[in-house]
């Protein structure tokens, strides 16, 4: 029987491969999908939550909604930002993006 | 007219500011700027005078001066029959004077100055003449005195002439601090300045505080005490016995001021002052202000007479006599004599004023003070001549000039009411016909002394003599030419003479018996002290005994002088002989001016040499050690400054160098590495929840 545990140690799982994604790419894009994946553990959390500790009621899911709508958007605004780097600086690579830097 | 007299003493301050103001672009006309405010002032005061005359009341004006608290202080004037009569008084011997100078003073470098200093001299005193309370009299009174300081040190290059100034203003400043200190007493005691409700209040009785002060183991009530406080002022400004040493030294200023002051406005204003503030002096227990007031104007006529009789200046002769006459008129009014006193006021003016000019003349001419050198001079200067035998025939007192008649007041009064005054003032009277007859004996009679070309006049100042003038005052014989010595002086010096002789010989009849109604004398009924009625004080009537035995003496004197000195002179000789020390002891005028040269010129010098070391080391050294303290403790300070505050300061800079060099490396810039930190800062807060859970 698969229980509330086993999807939550899924999403943690997911949350720290996203989180070492964040941590060791050096590549905008890249950190932004380990974002996108953080993101989705969260998701499957309330998802989780929903389904085993108040199945009547649809709350995580609207919340699940919610942040997959503001994943949409965190991606686009986050894409045009690196295109935007990108056109100016001919990289994105973030360690090389340092101009407020002392 | 009364409520226009406050005109008398403006005309003159006027012709001093106008003189002031644009002296020097009138220049050789000046005079007459001052002669003409003088005549229209004289005009005033006649014209005040002939109000009274006719019986006017007296008439005071007064305005609010100052308000303190509940007590005010007014300022006005008053007229009445004695300040009308004194203010015509100077007036008429005041525009005499002037007129005088107008000559005397031409080609003065200073001309218009003089005329300048005259005009303030005189409104100064005519605000005296007027004030109606203490503080309007303080007023004109120190005018007086700073005019007095001015004209006596007029030649201020001379060196005499500056001491003699110092030596008027510092003696009579004696006198005016007790005066200041009388009035101050006053205003505690009555709450006003003002001579009506004062002299009201003590012709009504007014009881004075029962505080005495103690002089000399005898207690003295307040009323005495403030009478002879005020009568402080009078005694240095008049002259009196012991403050009487500046005026001889005054004889340094030109021969008008010494006329001015001798005759009408400095020495006047003090016998004025307690003819003016009689009642004073009337209401104190047994008249008993009065009654030092009669002694220090006897000792003062006695001591001053016999200092003039061996002084060998004409005008220290006549200064000394001028004290001596101040201190009949004090007598006179010490002993009841309020008229008396007054009169002899009045015709000493005259004459004295007269002798002064006529002294100026003989100098005019001859150049020289010293009555030895000259001689002989009633042949070349006729008018002078005449002229001052008529003053010296009043100064004696010999029948009918002026002098006769005031003197014979004074010595009946003194006659009646203090006989031992009445004694000593005798003897004065006796010396004065003595001194004066010398003096023309010596001036007049036997032979020219003097040399036939005079020296360039010694009196002369340097720039003068720097500016190619030869004779200090070389109104008549042009400038570097001189006429043959001696000569007569030119109309506009002997034309006064004429005029105050023609007085000095006939206002004596103002006081003459049977001039008056009821068999008194005129002056007697026209201005009398109303206290005197009250008290059932009686006007002694005329005495021939008093009168004869005046008269006498005065012959006396004139024919002992005439002996000794009239006839060669040799007689004087033996006296001397006779009475060396007397002779020594006058000569050095009885030792007062030594004695305050000693006790004050020498004893401030010496306080003040005393003071300065005691300022040199004392109070200095006071203050260097409170210097070097401070450079001590500012030296401590500054070590505390460089090694604890900026060894703190400089401290907390290097630490926080130090950690800023410390905490840069987390500020990697990477933006990884603070994920990864506060990823293990949140996973380490996750262990600690747990952990406590």
């Amino acid at each position: 029987m698969i229980g509330l545990g086993h999807y939550l140690v899924s999403g943690a799982l997911l949350f720290a491969v996203g989180l070492f994604a964040v941590l060791t790419r050096r590549s905008a894009v890249a950190i932004l999908m380990g974002i996108e994946l953080m993101l989705n553990a969260a998701n499957i959390n309330f998802v989780a939550f929903t389904k085993f500790v108040s199945p009547e009621l649809v709350r995580g899911h609207i919340a699940a909604l919610v942040v997959i709508a503001l994943a949409a958007c965190e991606a686009a605004v986050g894409l045009a930002l690196v295109i935007s780097a990108y056109r100016h600086l001919e990289t994105v690579q973030v360690d090389e993006i340092n101009l407020m830097k002392w | 007219m009364s409520a226009w007299a406050w005109l008398i003493p403006l005309f003159p301050l006027v012709g001093y500011g106008v003189l002031i103001a644009w002296g020097r672009r009138l220049g050789e006309r000046s005079p007459w700027v001052a002669v003409t405010t003088m005549v229209l002032a004289t005009l005033t005061a006649l014209a005040v005078f002939g109000e009274q005359l006719r019986g006017a009341e007296p008439y005071v004006w007064r305005t609010i001066w100052a308000v303190g608290g509940d007590r005010v202080i007014t300022a006005g004037y008053t007229v009445d029959r004695l300040s009308a009569t004194m203010a015509l008084m100077v007036t008429v011997v005041g525009t005499l004077i002037f007129v005088y100078s107008v000559g005397y003073m031409r080609g003065d470098p200073y001309y218009s100055r003089f005329f300048a200093f005259l005009s303030l001299f005189c409104a100064g005193m005519l605000t005296t003449v007027l004030a109606n309370s203490f503080l309007v009299l303080l007023l004109g009174w120190e005018i007086i005195g700073l005019c007095s300081y001015l004209l006596i040190g007029f030649y201020f290059r001379r060196r005499s002439a500056n001491m003699a100034q110092m030596k008027a203003f510092l003696t009579t400043r004696v006198g005016d601090t007790f005066m200041l200190v009388g009035i101050m007493l006053l205003f505690w005691q009555f709450g006003t300045v003002d001579y009506h409700e004062i002299f009201e209040a003590l012709a009504h009785g007014k009881s004075w505080s029962p505080a005495a002060v103690t002089l000399f183991g005898t207690p003295v009530p307040l009323a005495v005490l403030a009478a002879l406080l005020v009568f402080g002022g009078p005694v240095g400004k008049s002259g009196q016995v012991p403050l009487h040493v500046w005026l001889p030294d005054a004889m340094e200023g030109p021969t008008p001021v010494s006329a001015l002051i001798h005759a009408a406005t400095m020495v006047a204003a003090g016998v004025y002052l307690v003819a003016r503030t009689y009642p004073l002096f009337f209401y104190t227990p047994n008249h008993v202000a009065l009654e030092a007031v009669a002694w220090v104007g006897a000792a003062t006529a006695l001591l001053a007479a016999l200092m003039a009789v061996v002084q060998e200046d004409i005008k220290r002769i006549l200064a000394y006599s001028t004290i001596s006459q101040l201190g009949f008129m004090m007598a006179g009014l010490g002993v009841l004599g309020y008229t008396a006193g007054f009169f002899h006021l009045l015709t000493h003016a005259f004459f004295k004023a007269l002798l002064f000019l006529g002294a100026g003349s003989v100098i005019h001419a001859v150049h020289t003070n010293n009555i030895k050198e000259m001689g002989g001079l009633w042949k070349s200067m006729p008018v002078t001549f005449g002229t001052f035998l008529v003053g010296s025939l009043a100064l004696a007192g010999i029948f009918p000039f002026a002098g006769f008649w005031s003197k014979d007041e004074i010595l009946l009064e003194a006659y009646h009411h203090n006989p031992a005054v009445y004694w000593v003032l005798t003897a004065a009277s006796f010396l004065t016909a003595f001194y004066m007859t010398r003096l023309v004996a010596y001036a007049f009679f036997g032979s020219y002394r003097g040399p036939t070309h005079p020296e360039p006049d010694p009196w002369l100042p340097e720039d003068y003599a720097r500016a190619g003038i030869r004779d200090a005052h070389p109104g008549s014989h042009g400038q570097n030419s001189h006429a043959p010595v001696p000569h007569e002086s030119p109309p506009v010096m002997t034309v006064p003479l004429m005029v105050l002789a023609v007085f000095s010989a006939v206002v004596g009849v103002l006081g003459a018996p049977g001039t008056g109604p009821g068999g008194g004398t005129w002056l007697h009924h026209f201005i009398e002290f109303e206290g005197f009625r009250e008290a059932g004080i009686q006007a002694p009537d005329f005495s021939w005994t008093v009168a004869l035995r005046g008269l006498g003496v005065a012959l006396a004197g004139i024919l002992g002088a005439w002996g000794m000195y009239g006839a060669g002179g040799g007689r004087s000789e033996q006296v001397r002989r006779w009475v060396p020390w007397l002779v020594v002891f006058l000569r050095n005028r009885m030792y007062f001016d030594a004695f305050y040269g000693w006790l004050f010129v020498r004893g401030g010098l010496a306080l003040a040499r005393l003071l300065r070391a005691f300022d040199a080391y004392v109070v200095d050294g006071i203050v260097n050690a409170v210097g070097y303290l401070m450079v001590l403790v500012a030296r401590l300070d500054r070590l505390f400054d460089t090694y604890v505050v900026d060894g703190l300061v400089n401290l907390v800079g290097l630490l926080t160098r130090w950690l800023g060099g410390i905490l840069r490396y987390a500020q990697t810039g990477r933006a990884y590495n603070y994920i990864l930190l506060a990823t293990l800062g949140v996973v380490l807060i996750l262990v600690w929840t747990l952990w406590r859970l």
